[in-house]
């Protein structure tokens, strides 16, 4: 099982090869959209690539829900 | 019992030609924007498109056909009457019948080639070539001329801002014939009719008859990136596997051009060498559906950036939804 931080170091890898963002800027408390400048079609990316990933299934109405960087590690550490 | 003789065809096809017709009327992100509530920066952001090309005057899918189609047939060095097949794709017929084909065949001056048109929106070319592929070495056809041509803009419904800056006119032909050696690899297609609603027709032509209002276009665009950027990256993948390729082979990847945003998810799955030459006419030319890939790789051909003789992997991706795609051989 992994651990928050795994977890966020490696979403940041994906977020880093998706939208381009240094990974050292995705932080638990930065949100996707504002902070970050991920827009809808990354974010598309960045949830297929979560479900790669972890393993996960991350249906629709659940990805509109995960606005940080926090979010989307609490969900996949509870999904997992 | 009597024997019945079958057909004998080639060991292996090829391309022989490809050509395009890019309509007159230019529509910048300015003029869209005159439609839509939207940006020339969102617009670009979102799909790479600076501008799109709809049918302008005397224009339509039928003059676009002619126009590839007759240039295609000469610059493979034949005459209408070498060409025994003509397939169009196309969703810009707009009755069920006839089909634009076997207008198109008349008017090419073929010998009463057999002429069908096939419905498999973005997939079409691919689903063309397959086909003309199969006629070639089956022997049913010697010389075939498939053609994507679409007039999207008449079903472009200038009030839905998430497709109007999206869809636009062209077309672009190919004439498939014989040859010593193999320049059409295996086709990989398939369909998810489950997703038919992701892209279509918003009424029936009953429906357009009863209500007197027009039938639009309408698309889901998050389904089907998320489809394109996954299903499809992999469709691509397995192409070039069985062409029996690997991504170091390739000169030219040339996929439907939908959005560059697709193209892009799709070279960070594929794993391109930055050597391959990657189609982007979407920046120009717009969404253009069936046509779309001819019409990239026209342009790249026109242009040098792509060579006679480069080994390109094409696939196509739309509404069905379906998808087909397979490595060639440019002519
Ligand atoms: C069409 C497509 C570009 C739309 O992008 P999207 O990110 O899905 O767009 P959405 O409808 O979710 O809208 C995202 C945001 O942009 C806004 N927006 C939508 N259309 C807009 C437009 N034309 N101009 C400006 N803003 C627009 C929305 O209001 C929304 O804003 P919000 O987040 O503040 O609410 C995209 O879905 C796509 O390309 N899909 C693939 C479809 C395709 O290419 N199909 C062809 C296969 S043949």
């Amino acid at each position: 099982m992994a651990t928050t931080e795994e977890i966020r170091t490696q979403l940041a890898e994906l977020v880093n090869d998706v939208a381009g963002v240094p990974v050292e800027d995705v932080q638990l408390d930065k949100s996707f959209t504002e902070d970050l400048d991920v827009d809808s079609l990354a974010m598309v990316e960045i949830i297929v690539g979560c479900e790669e990933k972890f393993g996960v299934s991350i249906p629709d109405e659940d990805s509109k829900q995960l606005k940080t960087v926090g979010d989307a590690v609490a969900y996949i550490e509870s999904h997992q | 019992m009597t024997s019945i003789q079958a057909s004998q065809g080639s060991p292996y096809a090829r391309i022989l030609s490809i050509a395009s017709a890019v309509p007159s009327r230019v529509v910048d992100n300015a003029e869209m924007c005159t439609y839509i509530d939207s940006s020339d920066e969102w617009i670009q952001q979102r799909t790479g498109i600076v501008e799109r090309r709809w049918v302008g005057e005397g224009e339509d899918a039928e003059s676009l056909s002619l126009d590839c189609g007759g240039r295609a047939i000469e610059r493979a060095g034949l005459t209408p009457e070498d060409i025994d097949a003509v397939i169009v794709s196309t969703i810009s017929q707009f009755v069920q019948t006839p089909g634009l084909a076997p207008i198109v065949a008349a008017k090419l001056g073929t010998a009463g080639a057999a002429a069908f048109d096939i419905s498999a929106a973005c997939a079409g070319f691919s689903y063309g070539l397959a086909q003309a592929e199969a006629l070639v070495r089956s022997g049913a056809a010697h010389h075939v001329l498939v053609i994507g041509v679409e007039t999207l803009s008449k079903v472009t419904d200038l009030e839905d801002r998430s497709t109007a800056f999206l869809f636009a006119d062209g077309a672009g032909a190919a004439v498939v014939g014989p040859s010593d050696t193999n320049g059409i690899g295996p086709v990989v297609w398939g369909s998810d009719g489950n997703q038919a609603d992701a892209i279509f027709m918003t009424q029936s032509l009953q429906e357009v008859a009863a209500t007197g209002t027009p039938s639009w276009l309408h698309m889901h665009g998050q389904p089907v990136f998320r489809w394109a950027t996954t299903a499809i990256a992999d469709a691509a993948r397995r192409a070039l596997a069985a062409a029996g390729l690997t991504p170091d082979q390739l000169d030219v990847f040339a996929p439907h051009q939908a959005n560059n945003r697709i193209t892009d998810a799709m070279l960070r799955h594929l794993k391109l060498p930055d050597t391959v030459k990657v189609a982007r006419t979407v920046k120009y030319y717009g969404n253009n559906s069936a046509a779309s890939i001819p019409m990239a790789l026209d342009a790249m051909l026109q242009s040098g950036e792509a060579s006679s003789g480069d080994t390109a992997l094409i696939i196509g991706f739309g509404a069905g939804l379906v998808y087909a795609g397979q490595v060639i051989r440019l002519p």
